[in-house]
């Protein structure tokens, strides 16, 4: 081996950096998005959902790409806005000073309370969800349950999960008390099922997904009413939230055909799969 | 010094052209942490400019969506659970190394160094999921709530274990055997043998291996967030939850727009600050107290 073979390694290295540099990767959607490729980024609820459609929707329309990017329901927002993408997802409805944005909803997502299997509460009021929050209530034996502190599982900053909890609680953020922060609605299943006193809140979708495959976790019903994916597809479940796909302008050509086809009965299977409400009977 | 000119072998182009290239890969090795430096004060710089160095240590608490960025609790959280776990984990593998090398017997001792190695290469993913469905529900029976800045030192403890024995082994296995014969020639017991002659000769070995086990326990991120609870709050026991600054770039950063996403930017910038402040602290003291072993 010489010592010249080496040399044309690290002349590659500058070559390659160089063309990175000339034509860096956080520019590439903007070029991709002339030719048929759609890049639609956003909520992480939805994202595991719009790829399976997307895949679905390349069989169908050969020849188009579709690139699924997460980062949050604010990011889908603001990447619509600025043309990074050119759909935005957003596990929320849009707010009022987004109003000029155009927002297709697809299906419907619930949120409730989880708490471990092994709990015998089976049923909390919304003021004695809102007291265990905000450590009025700290032990089980005051809401009927074992003699046990409570856990309180709360979601960080930036999540649209959160911010439809505290809405809807009427809370502030700075008025929770939490033992514990969480990402993904995974790892908060995750806490709920390994501690027994623990209590959390995350999208009806995957908790129901999970307890239906042995995880240790019950979902309690939000003013009597059952957290199950009939409930939120009738409206009737109060903690629910539309996951829509946003535009920056009316959508038409490709943009409007994958619109049109995540809506369509097409895709309804892929939705209750993900356990999901589809919005109409499919 | 010696330069290539008044070496005994002929000078030839190879040399030039290997003394250029490996001039250029070490400048860029050097150069990276300067771009690293850089890029993180140019995406943190709308944080500095906006928000104000001094906010991060004078705000009441940390709500970045609510205009509010005190990061000093996520400072003292990530430096509580990184020293406690080298205090906890440079003992046990300093003794464990020279369990391994004085004490157990050949086969014992290739057996437990490659179980050992085998520790090492355990991804941290796994150490948080161990420790978030065994550990976490322990210290929550014995202690509630159980995700705990306890729960941290203990799992990072576990994980930087391994990297410092095994620096601590390689080091304790070149002390010259001479040392050893002269030692046990004057009648040194094993034990004094051990704590007079092998330690002080490896104490610039030992001291790597801690260095580079808090490198890493600083720098953890996954198994940090998974059980330490994410609270922002400065811990006063052992049993509260805490966030580091890792965990908080790595909750965040995925959902933060505008000066949240620069604040988050500014506490990998903090952490920078944290890991050169230990790096040049530990070398500080390596240089005031060593023997140099001559041999």
């Amino acid at each position: 081996m010489g010592f010249s073979s080496f040399f044309i390694f690290a002349l590659r290295v500058i070559l390659i950096s160089h063309f990175l540099w000339t034509f860096p990767p956080w520019e590439y959607p903007i070029a991709r998005a002339e030719g048929t490729r759609l890049i639609i980024s956003g909520s992480s609820t939805m994202a595991p959902l719009v790829s399976e459609i997307g895949k679905r929707f390349e069989t169908l329309h050969p020849g188009n790409r579709v690139d699924v990017q997460t980062g949050g329901s604010s990011r889908g927002i603001a990447d619509a806005v600025t043309g990074l993408a050119d759909i935005g997802m957003a596990s929320r409805a849009l707010k009022p000073q987004e109003a000029h944005l155009f927002g297709s909803v697809i299906a419907y997502d619930g949120i409730t309370i989880i708490l471990h299997r092994d709990n015998p509460v089976k049923f909390l009021t919304d003021v004695q969800i809102r007291d265990m929050y905000t450590g009025t209530i700290t032990n089980w034996k005051t809401v009927g349950g074992n003699d046990a502190p409570t856990l309180v599982v709360n979601k960080a900053e930036g999540r649209s999960t959160l911010e439809l909890f505290l809405h809807f609680f009427n809370l502030q953020n700075r008025d929770i008390h939490a033992h514990v922060v969480i990402g993904d609605n995974e790892q908060g299943i995750k806490t709920v099922a390994g501690n027994p006193h623990a209590i959390g809140y995350v999208s009806i979708g995957t908790a129901q997904y999970d307890a239906t495959h042995g995880i240790p976790i019950r979902l309690l019903p939000l003013q009597h009413i059952p957290a199950t994916i009939e409930t939120v597809r009738k409206g009737t479940f109060p903690l629910s939230r539309p996951l829509t796909l946003v535009t920056n302008s009316p959508p038409a050509g490709l943009i409007k055909t994958f619109i049109d086809f995540a809506q369509s009965s097409q895709s309804h299977d892929l939705i209750l799969k993900q356990y999901f409400a589809p919005l109409q009977e499919g | 010094m010696i330069s290539s000119s008044s070496n005994i072998s002929p000078h030839s182009k190879r040399d030039d052209l290997l003394s250029g290239s490996v001039r250029f890969l070490a400048l860029t090795a050097g150069g990276l942490l300067l771009l690293v430096i850089a890029f993180l004060f140019y995406e943190s710089w709308p944080a500095l400019h906006h928000i104000g160095l001094t906010r991060f240590f004078s705000d009441p608490d940390w709500y970045p969506t609510d205009n509010s960025y005190r990061l000093t609790s996520m400072v003292w959280g990530t430096i509580f659970a990184s020293t406690g776990a080298v205090l906890l984990a440079s003992p046990l593998a300093i003794l464990s190394a020279l369990f391994c090398h004085f004490y157990a017997p050949p086969l014992l001792s290739r057996w437990f160094r490659r179980m050992v190695e085998l520790l090492a290469g355990i991804p941290s993913v796994v150490f948080g999921f161990w420790g978030l469905v065994v550990l976490v529900p322990m210290i929550g029976h014995w202690h509630p709530p159980g995700p705990s800045l306890l729960a941290g030192i203990l799992i990072l403890a576990f994980m930087i274990m391994p990297t410092i024995m095994l620096v601590a082994h390689t080091s304790i296995a070149h002390v010259p055997l001479a040392y050893i014969h002269s030692a046990s020639a004057l009648g040194f017991s094993r034990w004094s043998m051990m704590w007079h002659v092998i330690l002080p000769t490896t104490k610039v070995g030992i001291f790597t291996g801690i260095l580079l086990g808090l490198a890493r326990a600083l720098g953890e991120t996954m198994a940090v967030l998974m059980v330490c609870g994410n609270v922002v709050q400065t811990p006063s026991r052992l049993f509260d939850p805490i966030r580091t600054l890792t965990a908080n770039i790595a909750l965040e950063m995925g959902y933060a727009l505008g000066d949240h996403r620069a604040a988050l930017f500014m506490s990998g910038l903090f952490l920078m600050g944290l890991v050169v402040l230990f790096v040049s602290m530990a070398e500080g003291l390596r240089h005031r107290n060593t023997y140099v072993a001559t041999k």
